[in-house]
């Protein structure tokens, strides 16, 4: 997959299970919601990785495991080829201050009573080594004016500021520490639709100019698409598929991913009588108990037998260049205005 | 009651309406809110009317009117703090703000009926779906416990909810985001009304859903002939369902059109910039086109044309002169001074 370089992130067989327990004294687990459940994936230098999927389809936790948030059940994160070992505080924080994270919320993910300067700088109060102390207010007062914010306004309250620019000082924040991979779970949806497009525009202004990698989560697909070199889909804990954008999206062979790109409304309504829509019956199952065998055979309507027996991996299929998890893989240009 | 002289300033004459009164006109609808920091004038002289079987798409962002209007037609503004100063709002002729309270809630419910973006905060979390949904028949209908539990399990398939009658007596919590809103369609469409108002009613969902719940509304819509105000700030959905479009900028209507016009040439420059900022195919690699800015704040609003300090063909007079809503043909107008260079692509 990986075409040059060496992947600056390589995730393997990634798995997170939240245990679900009975009892109140004499705790006992009774199974367990498995929100991501081996994943893999790698990510090279300067690129774009876009993760999408339904709501519960696990790419939030996804995004906490690669931040060391949550502790994975199994499976191994590698840094520019090192194993992040969570057990150890040096390497983890190192491993930190290379991986940072923008929020969706910009409301809920500033606290009201720092300033923006405080918020900004308090990476600095961790990571002592970046900026001395006497450095720290320039250094700020310069990441304000990369995110196209005024440096004056360093002694500003994050409610004196708009949405669209509260993200901007959650992106400076997560520039603080010069990471070389940021993860950005859902940044823009939260926003109105007319300050979005100057959000993705900052993000990618940021990519060229300081080789970042992201990991970009989102359920809007056309935004992914404009922003992304690849693209993951996930359902229920696992990648279905993996490809370059064009061949998601124009070449799409897993059915899931088939039906969500034809779920996508189209904004032009020319033709709309006669767009080909692939409408899914009922909500995905639960992650506490998945259905046997490949987990999108219950809404699939090209399900067989081997479907339930046999676990479909995600590899390169006949009839297509890129990572499928189907056994039926076959592709099908659904959206059709390529 | 039906309303003798129909205002000319309006909108110009809809095709469909000639002659007839439209299922519902708002006129130069204007609301306003007392705060602490002042009077914030929400709603500034919207003017939209609606046809049997038609869906219009009310497009905008937070804080441009959109859902304070649809609020003020289903009468379920808090009042005080807002207030209706000006406008009409007729429903079949009738004029729903000269209504007592009363009537008002004869109508609603039975012939207006609205949905809401989240529809956990919409239902009660103590009751039953089944008794919630039976409460309409019970409430505006009269009938027996029994009768209405039978009518809540007919309307709970009718939306498509699967195993209705095992799942009559859950809570809402135990149902998911895409049920819940199936749930509150089913109460909306419980006394079969003439207009239903859908505020934003997919926003909370994932696409895959989003698909469902549009399909049925459209089902519904098309087996009843019942009218549908659409308020979103989705330009995909609105292209997907709409007829015609009011797009909504600062409490104001900036432009009204059939769907494929506006799609095809925008003749306002805001409707421009949101089209134009849409991430396309061919432009993979660019920079999207945004508009610069930020929304206005309602409670200091620009003088002149409320987009004026966002908009690239800014003249003079956008700064000191409100443009008025100009009728561009029979179906489309626009509110702004130069819609002419705008539609040519001669503007700036």
């Amino acid at each position: 997959m990986a075409p040059q370089g060496d992947p600056i992130l390589e995730v393997r067989d990634l798995v997170k299970h939240f245990p679900l327990t009975q009892g109140i004294v004499l705790k006992r687990q009774v199974g367990a919601i498995k929100a991501v459940d081996g994943v893999s994936f790698e990510l090279n230098r300067g690129e774009t990785l876009g993760v999408v999927g339904e709501s519960g389809c696990g790419k939030s936790t996804l995004a906490k495991l690669l931040m060391a948030l949550e502790k994975p059940t199994s499976g191994t994160v590698k840094v520019n080829g090192e194993v992040v070992d969570l057990h150890k505080g040096s390497n983890l924080k190192r491993f930190r201050r290379n991986i940072q994270m923008v929020m969706q919320d910009p409301y809920t993910s500033l606290n009201p009573r720092m300033t923006v300067g405080d918020i900004i700088g308090e990476p600095y109060e961790i990571h002592t080594e970046v900026a001395p102390k006497g450095d720290r207010r320039k250094k700020v007062q310069d990441l304000l004016e990369v995110v196209g914010l005024n440096p004056d306004h360093i002694n500003r309250y994050p409610h004196q500021f708009s949405g669209g620019q509260r993200q901007r000082i959650g992106i400076a924040r997560g520039l603080a520490l010069q990471p070389e991979i940021i993860v950005c779970d859902e940044p823009v949806s939260a926003l109105d639709v007319s300050i979005q497009a100057q959000v993705i525009n900052l993000l990618e202004r940021l990519q060229n100019e300081f080789g970042l990698a992201y990991i970009f989560i989102a359920h809007d697909l056309s935004v992914v698409r404009h922003i992304s070199d690849r693209v993951a889909v996930m359902y229920l804990g696992k990648i279905v598929e993996i490809g370059k954008d064009t061949e998601i999206y124009d070449k799409p062979s897993h059915p899931y991913t088939q039906a969500l790109l034809s779920a996508v409304p189209v904004p032009n309504p020319e033709g709309r009588e006669t767009r080909e829509r692939i409408i899914l019956q009922g909500d995905p199952p639960s992650p506490a108990n998945p259905p046997s065998g490949c987990r999108f055979r219950t809404r699939c309507w090209k399900a067989q037998e081997i479907c339930a027996v046999e676990e479909p991996l995600l590899q390169i299929r006949p009839g297509t260049d890129h990572e499928s998890a189907c056994h039926f893989a076959e592709v099908h240009d659904v959206v059709g205005a390529s | 009651m039906k309303n003798p002289s129909v205002d000319t300033h309006l909108l110009p004459a809809d095709s469909g309406t000639i002659g007839t009164e439209p299922l519902l006109a708002v006129d130069n609808l204007h609301v306003e809110f007392t705060t602490r920091q002042g009077v914030v004038r929400a709603v500034n002289g919207v003017s939209y009317a609606l046809n049997a079987g038609e869906t219009l798409a009310v497009l905008g962002e937070s804080g441009s009117g959109k859902s304070v209007t649809a609020q003020a037609i289903m009468g379920i503004l808090d009042m005080p703090p807002a207030r209706v100063p000006k406008g009409e709002i007729r429903f079949r002729g009738t004029d729903l703000l000269k209504l007592s309270e009363n009537q008002r809630s004869q109508i609603r419910g039975q012939q207006i009926a609205m949905i809401f973006q989240d529809a956990l905060s919409a239902l009660n979390p103590v009751f039953t779906v089944g008794w919630q949904i039976a409460e309409m028949f019970r409430v505006h209908k009269g009938m027996s416990k029994k009768d209405s539990y039978t009518k809540a399990i007919e309307l709970m398939d009718r939306v498509r909810i699967p195993a209705a009658r095992q799942r009559v007596n859950d809570y809402p919590h135990q149902f998911s985001g895409g049920m819940r809103q199936r749930i509150m369609i089913a109460m909306s469409i419980a006394l079969d009304p003439d207009l239903l108002i859908a505020d934003e009613p997919t926003t909370a969902l994932d696409v895959t859903v989003q698909a469902q719940i549009m399909e049925l509304l459209a089902e519904l819509q098309r087996d009843s002939n019942m009218g549908l105000i659409l308020i979103t700030h989705d330009l995909g959905v609105v292209a997907d369902v709409a007829d015609k479009i009011a797009v909504m900028y600062g409490g104001r209507i900036v432009e009204n059109a059939p769907v494929h016009d506006i799609y095809r040439n925008p003749a306002h420059p805001y409707t421009k910039g949101l089209l134009e900022s849409i991430p396309r195919v061919d432009m993979k690699g660019q920079e999207l086109y945004a508009i610069k800015g930020l929304p206005p704040n309602l409670l200091d609003m620009p003088t002149g044309c409320a987009f004026h300090p966002r908009c690239p063909f800014r003249q003079d007079n956008c700064v000191t002169d409100v443009p008025a809503l100009h009728a561009i043909s029979g179906t489309r107008s626009s509110a702004c001074h130069y819609w002419r260079e705008v539609l040519d692509g001669t503007a700036g």
